[in-house]
């Protein structure tokens, strides 16, 4: 279906002062308030910002799609100069699909469980051209072709459980692709999936969109993704767009407050946590009821002025000379945008002490039934594989992986709830690994303690937050009495900075950030001395993230703690860690300081991870790298060296070893440890990823 | 797929014997062979002579033993008494002990025979079966229509008002059991005094006393609407809410995954979305609930044959167990397990056949 | 029969209206209060949002406060026989009013001339107080066991799954003809069963504290204390009748009804218990007690257990309603607690063999007992309803 009246020139999507609201019982909640922005043909709009900040309502705003509570209150969204927010069901259901399409977060939860992938496919153009079942299908198989996935005719039969996630991805976009849109809405495309799946979507999404010449909306939190994919940019806050431009100017030459408080607070190559730390956002989101008058980001920003930022409502200046720059501050002339930023004090580098944690030769495996009914024949999955390190007083030790690289196994190992297969785990001189939690002693338990993943689940929902620090006090065996342990718990309130009124909290009234902190106390309630970290800051907010990191960083500085900080965001590690361990199914495949681990030679592996992650500064060139297909499974996995199948250096090895021998470890200069065939001239002659540009 | 048709083979075999045992153990119960001694024997005996009419009809020794018997995985009894007279399990009256069977139990085919129908326990338990066959039949078919379309129908839109109404009416027929909803609809349509019935005989649209019948006797030999409909609905309404409560939450739920809004999103008709993408998502459950609704029914057919005395399997039920007629008692404990077996079997294979997650995994 | 004096239908509403006097009084407050404060009353008082709950809580209400002011309400001896006229309709007058007797069979009278009004207010005291306290009995086992199923998994999960899904197995009607049997009385089978039983709240009150307060012995020693003294005083009395100072006790045929009613409902919530800690046990303040070494009874009790009261506190509105279905289908089939008793299952079954006759003798409890369901039905929609929104 095609518009003859729309002339290409012309923008393709042209929101203006949108304003979304959902209703609830008690009130109107406002999403987003007077958002604009324009999406030429062929352009790739990034629309960025953080949870919460409306993003994804104005992508359900173009589909219409904003369910039972949410409705349109203002403005209008023009697609190829037809108002969407005035059609019909009907003249809806004929652009949803065929002119406009989406991406989901979710590649799993989009497809549905019960059909064939081929199925689901022709079902586009089979509503939307009429097309015949035969065409359609011959039409999906070009497509999943196109999509770059191996064996078409395979997928079209399969059904989606029986594909991986970024097979399921490309099974979404190739979906979307059908009827070739003229628009297409990316939220969160990659977020579900490992940064080396990730990097080959985003090539695919990127070369798709030149190929067919698909204007894109594309949502994401992270600005080295927008950077990668996007042509303009507009970033968010509390449902508004603060700022807005070409990718390059506003990385380059941001004019809002926000925005520079947003880049200050994610770790770029040059961050260190002991010269340069990063810089929280201070305060919190507000909430969408309680936002402030005038500028809603006014709270929390350095410039803020009293009776002009908080006057009234602040619009969008255009920034002359630039490319369609526009920002929401009032004070924007007259900030000194190029002043350095004012360097928080910078820190002691704490000294690295004696050896607390030493772990020899640990393997764990298990057996584990296939098949639905336990009825297959049972497998062994090897989680880990040799394990072999040391960590020390006061070090921060990263351990880097994608999903099934074994590094959940390993901190569940050491902190004793599973037992190892073989092998020994010294710590503090003890040995423990076959001793169960329930026998250690509670000065074993109170000494390694861990900080979760997730703020929505580390703590128990229906006990309020003093209770639960107590209670961990108490198992500790700290404090005499309750008024002691209360007041202990006061302290540990103060420690990870929050107010001490929140003991009398539920964890529902706190922010994920601050449901961390709690999280925090509450593993230091007895004193660690190894704290292990699955990746604490992961599900935040990147200006949340930052506070936290810190934090962190802080109190091990003030308790000399040793901190297993498991990850695989490598920003972040590279920011925090003073040694690197890079994980890939259960083995270790590279170690060494991080300065050893992010220059080259690297593991073939770390290479392709060290490529595949966006890095949000347009002075940073990366080599790409996309590795073919899949992490493969834990529980089959490939023979020899277990990275083989994905390997760009294979070809260098002679006489396919690789296919046939697990790899020696090579110990290179400085303690540097590779677990790979390459000969070290080829290691030597590596190049490194990332260069920073000359200014 | 073969092994775990197998596997399930063997928990159904598992829990078969067990029940079975349970039955077995508590009908067999000092208590009620007592009973029986008087009600076989005479009133008045004494207890001594109680005792040795137990032990004198294979119902002494251990209870395992007898249930091996019962089972026929052991062999029959066999005593001689005083006289001279050989009896035992096997042997029928006037039968040569050495052309007796050694081994008579169920396995074999001999359920005993029924003190209260004075008829072998299988042949009047088969025979009451098929009655309740068609009570059955008919209750399927209109209750698993029924309720899957409004499960369907208030599930696909939730918080409309057709989804706010249905839903009432199904929580209101959960609330009615059997012996309510019976009472009521006889009330109503079956009562010379009240309901609609009088009215109607009064108008002359109506030539008997009544709209329906109040009993369904009539339908042991002839089946019509009049004398079914009344029982039919009584056991469908009950498990209409039920099962469209059930639907209703399977369905509210895939309408929420994110594959429904993909589809919508992809253009696919509301109709269409229903149809092809939600419902096979949301059959799944329900049909799960539908079979293991069986001994939920199970009861609802004893009440109703009471109720309306239409004399089925719960009928037979009611009368084996209110008149201590172990073997019947027993051979309807059989049936009723088995049936029940059955059905769960039929839901997981099913499961497995809607869920192509499971089948292939 | 003179039917001039026969009351109208108009009287008669009136006059029950009248009867029932202290429970709309009782409803007035429970509601103002409620509404007044229900933004501080958690999800008791999001009920009050819920057009669909607060009809059920009032109808579930309305029978509880009948339990409540029974003794008020009626207006004859639920269990006396006034006159010889059987099955006398609505409305009709008492042939020889004595003093201070009430002068109308407000709902008519049974076949034996007992008055089915008051019999139906004293019988929602009956089914009131047992079906609520066997749905708790129930609960307490299926949480007891099915926290451990759902929470070690493994062979005891497929032991105590297999026990539950034989007795889900069981057509209910057969369990309750072989256990409420008068000659099961006379063996020591109620007894095992009540034994087994009653000792699951005393096992899981004393594993809740010790698991709580073992860090403080004097404060574990004085709850675990106070529940073994007062637990197993009552287990004596309820499960063996053996109570040395006479408090506890339980009416043998009750018993029995009591055992078996318990013994069908607690392998669903066992399942669900188990389905529900399954999920919940993956989360990570789970781990978290596991990292600092928790024993597992307290995970299970105290981390799991209370996140889990969503879904239970629904399940047990709605099995409250299913056990009084129960009990009404043990009364339907003579089963009941007591011939004479005025519950209302049995009183349907003395209805219903006049039913083509006389409908008001059956009628009025069925109404009865469907509204009480309904309410408790209702009333689980709109909290489910609530406690999914926010």
């Amino acid at each position: 279906m095609t518009d003859t009246t729309w002339d290409p020139s012309k923008p393709i999507l042209e929101i203006e002062n949108l304003s979304i609201s959902f209703f609830t019982r008690m009130r109107e909640i406002p999403a987003v308030m007077d958002f604009s922005c324009t999406v030429m043909a062929g352009e790739a709009m990034g629309l960025v910002g953080e949870s919460g900040c409306g993003k994804s309502t104005v992508a359900l705003a173009v589909m219409r799609d904003l369910g039972k509570n949410g409705r349109i209150v203002g403005g209008s969204i023009k697609f190829k100069g037809r108002d969407l927010t005035h059609m019909n069901d009907e003249e809806l259901r004929h652009i949803r699909g065929s002119e406009i399409a989406m991406i989901y977060q979710e590649p799993m939860a989009s497809l549905n469980p019960a059909m064939k992938i081929g199925a689901q496919l022709a079902e586009v153009p089979m509503i939307h051209q009429g097309m015949s079942k035969d065409e359609a299908w011959a039409l999906a198989r070009q497509i999943v072709a196109d999509v770059r996935l191996p064996d078409p005719d395979r997928m079209l039969q399969s059904y989606p459980h029986q594909l991986s996630g970024g097979q399921q991805q490309r099974i979404v976009i190739a979906m979307a692709l059908m009827s070739k849109p003229a628009l297409l809405i990316l939220d969160e495309p990659t977020t579900a999936l490992d940064v080396t799946v990730e990097a080959g979507i985003v090539d695919l999404v990127k070369d798709l969109g030149h190929k067919y010449g698909t204007s894109m909306l594309f949502i994401s939190h992270n600005l080295g993704l927008i950077l990668d994919v996007c042509d303009r940019l507009c970033v968010m806050y509390s449902g508004e767009a603060v700022e807005t431009g070409n990718v390059v100017e506003v990385f380059d030459k941001m004019r809002h407050p926000y925005t520079q408080a947003l880049f200050r607070s994610i770790p770029l190559p040059g961050a260190d946590k002991n010269s340069h730390p990063l810089v929280a956002i201070p305060g919190n989101f507000p909430l969408p009821h309680e936002r402030p008058k005038g500028c809603n980001f006014g709270p929390r920003c350095d410039y803020f002025q009293d009776g002009r930022c908080n006057a009234a409502d602040v619009p969008m200046f255009p920034v002359p000379g630039d490319d369609r720059h526009a920002t929401r501050c009032i004070k924007w002339t007259e900030i000194d945008w190029d002043a350095p930023m004012a360097l928080k004090a910078s820190k002691e580098k704490t000294p690295i002490g004696k050896v607390v944690l030493k772990m020899e030769d640990l393997k764990k495996y298990y057996s584990v039934s296939s098949g639905a009914f336990g009825s297959g024949t049972a497998k062994v999955v090897k989680a880990n594989e040799t394990l072999s390190f040391e960590a020390r007083e006061g070090e921060t030790l990263a351990i880097v992986g994608e999903s099934g690289c074994g590094k959940s196994t390993f901190a569940k190992v050491l902190m004793g709830l599973e037992t190892a297969t073989s092998g020994s785990i010294l710590l503090f001189d003890e040995n423990v690994q076959s001793t169960p939690i329930q026998q250690r002693n509670t000065d074993t338990v109170s000494s390694v303690q861990m900080v979760f993943q997730n703020p929505f689940d580390t703590l128990n929902p229906s006990m309020n937050v003093g209770r639960q620090i107590i209670r961990a006090l108490e198992i500790f065996k700290q404090g005499g009495s309750d008024e002691e342990r209360h007041a202990r718990m006061l302290e540990l309130l103060d420690l990870v900075k929050l107010p001490r009124a929140f003991a009398e909290r539920m964890p529902r009234q706190l922010s994920g950030g601050q449901k961390q902190r709690v999280g925090i106390a509450r593993a230091f309630a007895g004193g660690a001395k190894v704290v292990v970290a699955d990746e604490p800051v992961s599900a935040l907010d990147v200006s949340v993230q930052a506070a936290v990191t810190d934090l962190l960083m802080d109190i091990q500085r003030e308790n000399k703690t040793t901190l297993l900080f498991i990850s695989h965001d490598l920003s972040i590690v590279r920011y925090l860690s003073d040694r690197v361990m890079v994980m890939y199914l259960g083995h270790v495949v590279e170690m060494g300081t991080t300065d050893q681990v992010f220059q080259p030679p690297y593991h073939p592996y770390t290479e392709a991870l060290l490529s595949a992650v966006p890095i949000a500064d347009t002075k940073v060139i990366r080599k790409r790298i996309v590795l073919d297909g899949d992490i493969p499974s834990a529980m089959n996995p490939p023979p020899g060296c277990p990275f083989q199948t994905r390997c760009r250096w294979k070809s260098q090895v002679p006489g396919g070893l690789c296919d046939r021998e697990m790899p020696p470890v090579q110990v290179l200069e400085g303690g540097h440890q590779v677990k790979c065939h390459l000969s070290a001239e080829v290691l030597a002659s590596m190049e490194p990823v990332i260069k920073i540009a000359a200014e | 797929m073969l092994k775990f048709v197998a596997r399930r083979l063997g928990v159904m075999v598992l829990t078969a014997l067990a029940l079975t045992f349970v039955v077995f153990y508590l009908t067999n119960l000092p208590p009620n062979l007592e009973k029986l001694a008087r009600t076989e024997g005479s009133v008045r005996m004494t207890d001594q002579a109680v005792a040795s009419w137990i032990e004198n009809n294979g119902h002494g020794g251990s209870v395992f033993g007898r249930y091996a018997q019962w089972l026929g995985i052991a062999p029959g009894w066999v005593l001689t008494d005083d006289k001279g007279v050989t009896r035992g399990r096997c042997i029928q009256n006037n039968q040569d002990p050495a052309t007796a069977a050694t081994y008579c139990g169920v396995l074999q085919g001999e359920w005993g025979f029924s003190t209260v129908f004075k008829k072998p326990v299988l042949e009047s338990v088969l025979q009451k079966l098929g009655s309740t066959g068609w009570l059955m039949m008919w209750v399927m078919i209109v209750m698993v229509p029924v309720s899957l379309i409004m499960g369907v129908l208030s599930g696909m839109r939730e918080g409309s008002r057709l989804d706010r109404s249905l839903s009432i009416v199904a929580i209101a027929t959960t609330a009615t059991p059997e012996y309510v909803s019976g009472v009521i609809l006889v009330a109503i349509f079956a009562s010379a005094t009240a309901g609609i019935s009088p009215i109607l005989h009064d108008w002359g649209w109506i030539s008997g006393k009544t709209l329906f019948l109040g009993t369904a006797t009539s339908a042991m030999d002839n089946i019509t609407f009049w004398n079914f409909a009344l029982p039919v609905l009584t056991i469908a309404l009950y498990g209409i809410g039920y099962i469209a409560r059930m639907t209703r939450a399977s369905m509210t739920e895939v309408m929420t995954q994110q594959y429904i809004r993909t589809a919508r999103l992809k253009g696919v008709r509301f109709r269409t979305v229903v149809m092809r993408h939600a419902l096979r998502n949301a059959l799944i459950a329900p049909f799960t609930v539908i079979m293991l609704q069986f001994p939920w029914l199970l009861n609802g057919v004893v009440i109703t044959e009471a109720l309306f005395n239409y004399k089925g399997f719960g009928w037979t039920l009611v009368q084996a167990a209110g008149n201590n007629d172990i073997d019947l008692l027993l051979g309807c404990s059989v049936v009723a397990v088995l049936v029940v077996l059955v059905t769960q079997l039929i839901s997981d294979i099913g499961y497995v056949f809607l869920n192509p997650r499971i089948r292939l995994a | 029969m003179d039917q001039t004096t026969l009351l109208s239908w108009g009287q008669i509403i009136a006059r029950i209206v009248q009867q029932f006097l202290p429970v709309w009084i009782a409803l007035i407050v429970t509601f103002a209060v409620s509404i007044r404060y229900k933004r501080k009353l958690g999800l008791y008082g999001k009920l009050f949002d819920s057009p669909v709950g607060m009809i059920g809580f009032a109808l579930v209400m309305f029978w509880v406060y009948t339990a409540i002011f029974a003794d008020m309400i009626i207006t004859m001896d639920p269990i006396a026989q006034f006159g010889r006229v059987k099955n006398p309709p609505p409305g009709t007058p008492l042939v020889d009013v004595k003093d201070g007797q009430y002068a109308y069979f407000l709902l008519g009278a049974d076949h034996l001339a007992r008055d089915v009004f008051s019999r139906v207010v004293m019988g929602a005291r009956r089914v009131l107080t047992i079906a609520p306290a066997a749905t708790t009995f129930a609960f307490i086992m299926g949480v007891t066991l099915g926290l451990p199923a759902g929470y070690f998994g493994g062979k005891l999960d497929t032991v105590l799954s297999f026990l539950a899904n034989l007795v889900l197995a069981f057509p209910v009607i057969l369990l309750f003809y072989l256990l409420v049997t008068p000659e099961i009385r006379n063996t020591n089978i109620p007894v095992v069963l009540a034994a087994v039983l009653f000792i699951f709240p005393v096992i899981f009150l004393t594993v809740l504290f010790n698991s709580r307060f073992f860090t403080n012995p004097p404060k574990r020693n004085l709850y675990v204390g106070i529940t073994l003294v007062i637990g197993l005083w009552a287990y004596l009395g309820l499960a063996f009748n053996k109570d040395p100072l006479g408090v506890w006790s339980m009416d043998p045929n009750l018993l029995n009804v009591f055992v078996s009613v318990v013994f069908v409902n607690s392998p669903t919530v066992f399942r669900i218990v188990r389905g529900i800690v399954m999920d919940l046990k993956a989360r990570d303040y789970v781990a978290a007690g596991q990292t600092r070494g928790e024993s597992a009874w307290y995970i299970m009790l105290w981390e799991i257990l209370p996140n889990a009261r969503g879904p239970l506190i629904v399940d047990f509105c709605l099995r409250i309603g299913y056990t009084t279905i129960l009990l009404g289908t043990l009364g339907f089939f003579g089963l009941g607690v007591s011939p004479e008793s005025p519950d209302w299952g049995s009183t349907i079954d003395d209805g219903r063999k006049l039913l083509s006759l006389y409908l008001h003798p059956a009628i009025t409890p069925a109404l009865a007992l469907m509204s009480l369901v309904l309410g408790l039905n209702l009333l689980a929609d709109g909290l489910r309803e609530e406690s999914l929104k926010d």
